[in-house]
């Protein structure tokens, strides 16, 4: 392999039902700052069916082209086809980076990919860079459940790959009237690929707002004592125009949906408003959501880590002072509203 | 039906402390438990065992001490646990840990392998479908629920917002949610067997047909060049006050920050 045959900044789009998933201009944003510093381009790799309407987004978010495959065998996910549809357009176009969200998705088909060319892969990047001597990308990442940062390199072997959470990086404000070509590549042999038969489509009705979307949340943890007393949270988050969510060990007690979870093991969120109720913070959990703009937190325990992160921190019992808290929010928004 | 279970040995990272003088791990007095997502694929592996007599092998790499991590699987019941054990594997990222399960894999007889999503050390979910390129095999990631039928696996497949009902002939390599099953505990009977009776089979480098530069350190295309605590963000205002003061010292701060 000669390094230098490989350039370019390469970002795997991932779209579900014909919708682009927000972490795929996430990393375009990323991908762009890095090009910048390569000098080179940042390529948006586009796949799925009848998904040319999508393009002119990504030119948006700081894209520089689009490779599109298009294709009847990548209508619905399956490691197999994204595989081979990603596997061929590496050895064509030899990016020096590739990008993946972290997602259900990116999480199977990277490294399925990694293996394939035979090269590294480093999982849920927090922060990545350019050396500027050697223009290698050192990939930073938590490990041990956040307790510890470690910068990976993957020196000999390219393309360098990355998979970057949902809501780690932050997307670029949209260019307008940008020029982006889109150029459709053929991958032969995706239908063959198709070794897994879809039986069932199942998807989960929410009609909550997603916590990554969530301007303001109100966590509830462990202290706030049982499933019965979250209508407290969603009191507060509801006068907030906010949503609920929840530590890992609220989740894990049955109190809080999967979906609610912030933290090494759930979502990263950075809301401008993070309320946490009852919540210790154990690293994982502070690991999702210390990047917010102001974090409140009230808890019993003086000790306890989340008054570490906390802009203002309040050492009492939130299942005394929500009901309050909320009552004085109405009032005060009713107020400016008169006002 | 042969299922082979692939497990790994974590320290319980919620128990890992980070010395406040010194912001460095403190590995001491961790305590070593088989990793959550593998030990449901194991619970998984053993209901399919209980419903059809599958033999369950587990498998394993790491440390000679991770001798312990399999006892506790052939006291949960599965039949036989192998270790992959070498000072030749060390260091190794998750692609020369993935071939070099594999090498070991392709030599050992399955009709199912399950490995955990992730192990909660490193997080990267990368090594079940790294194993399962490295065999030509089909895999399922994110496996919430599993049942077979005939010769092929019905599997449950998770997404973030959606699940797809997947079908796929078996040989094929699934990975493992926590989700997916609750673990039954060690039976005494099975504990006095693990630790008296059974035997670990141990396989070293030389038992394995796979080149030097696929294994360890120097098959691993990544490297960890630096790894440092994070630094704390600056600690803001604590106060103890009575609910309804602290009610009004919350809704202060906010409106100073605009937020109200």
């Amino acid at each position: 392999m000669n390094k230098q045959d490989y350039k370019g900044v390469m970002i795997v789009v991932q779209q579900m039902d014909n919708r682009i998933s927000g972490v795929s201009y996430e990393l375009i944003g990323k991908g762009k700052e890095l090009a910048e510093a390569l000098r080179t381009e940042v390529t948006a790799v586009l796949l799925g069916y009848e998904v040319e309407s999508l393009c002119a987004a990504l030119g948006k978010y700081g894209a520089d082209r689009v490779l599109m495959v298009d294709d009847p065998a990548l209508e619905t996910y399956m490691t197999e086809p994204y595989a081979r549809a990603m596997a061929a357009i590496i050895e064509r176009f030899k990016p020096e980076i590739v990008l993946f969200g972290a997602t259900a998705i990116g999480r199977d088909l990277a490294p399925r990919l990694s293996a394939r060319v035979h090269t590294g892969l480093t999982a849920d990047c927090t922060k990545l860079e350019i050396d500027p001597e050697t223009r290698d990308l050192m990939m930073t990442r938590p490990a041990f459940g956040g307790n510890i940062m470690a910068t990976i390199l993957c020196s000999n072997h390219r393309p360098q790959m990355a998979t970057v959470r949902p809501g780690v990086m932050q997307r670029i404000a949209p260019l307008e009237s940008v020029e982006c070509p889109v150029e459709r590549v053929r991958v032969d042999g995706l239908a063959e690929g198709k070794n897994v038969e879809i039986l069932e489509i199942v998807k989960k009705e929410n009609k909550r707002q997603d916590i990554q979307e969530a301007k303001v949340l109100v966590s509830g943890g462990r202290g706030m004592g049982g499933p019965e007393n979250f209508s407290m949270l969603e009191k507060l988050a509801d006068a907030l125009g906010g949503t609920v969510s929840s530590s890992r060990a609220s989740v894990d007690a049955g109190w809080a949906e999967k979906d609610r979870q912030v933290g090494q093991t759930g979502k990263t969120v950075r809301p401008n408003l993070y309320i946490a109720c009852g919540i210790s913070g154990a690293i994982q959990h502070l690991a999702g959501m210390e990047e917010s703009d102001v974090i409140v937190a009230i808890n019993k325990d003086p000790a306890a880590p989340i008054f570490d992160v906390a802009d203002f921190g309040v050492v009492g019992d939130a299942l005394k002072i929500l009901p309050l808290l909320t009552e004085s929010i109405k009032a005060i928004r009713a107020e400016k509203k008169g006002a | 039906m042969k299922i082979i279970v692939c497990v790994k040995q974590v320290p319980d990272t919620n128990e890992v402390r980070l010395d406040p003088v010194t912001g460095t791990l403190m590995r001491e007095g961790v305590p070593s438990i088989v990793n959550p997502d593998d030990k449901a694929g194991l619970e998984a592996a053993l209901r399919l065992k209980d419903q059809y007599g599958a033999h369950v092998t587990v498998l394993s790499m790491g440390p000679p001490q991770a001798d312990l991590a399999l006892r506790e699987t052939l006291a949960m019941g599965a039949d036989e646990a192998v270790l992959l054990t070498d000072k030749a594997f060390s260091g190794a990222d998750t692609w020369a840990t993935s071939s070099t399960l594999a090498s070991a894999l392709s030599d050992m007889e399955y009709d199912l392998i399950i490995t955990g999503r992730q192990a909660i050390d490193g997080d990267t979910a990368q090594v079940g479908p790294q194993i399962a390129e490295h065999l030509g095999l089909v895999n399922i990631s994110y496996a919430e629920d599993l049942r077979v039928e005939d010769d092929c696996v019905v599997v449950k497949r998770q997404f973030e917002d959606r699940y797809h009902i997947i079908k796929a002939k078996m040989p094929c390599l699934i990975t493992a949610l926590s989700e997916m099953c609750e673990p039954r505990y060690m039976t005494p009977g099975g504990i006095f067997d693990a630790y008296r009776s059974r035997e670990i089979k141990t396989l070293v480098r030389s038992d394995l047909k796979i080149d030097d530069d696929n294994i360890g350190l120097k098959g691993s295309p990544t490297r960890v060049v630096k790894s440092f605590t994070k630094a704390v963000k600056g600690k803001g205002t604590v106060v103890a006050l009575d609910a309804h003061d602290a009610v009004d010292w919350i809704t202060d701060r906010l409106q100073e920050k605009f937020i109200l």
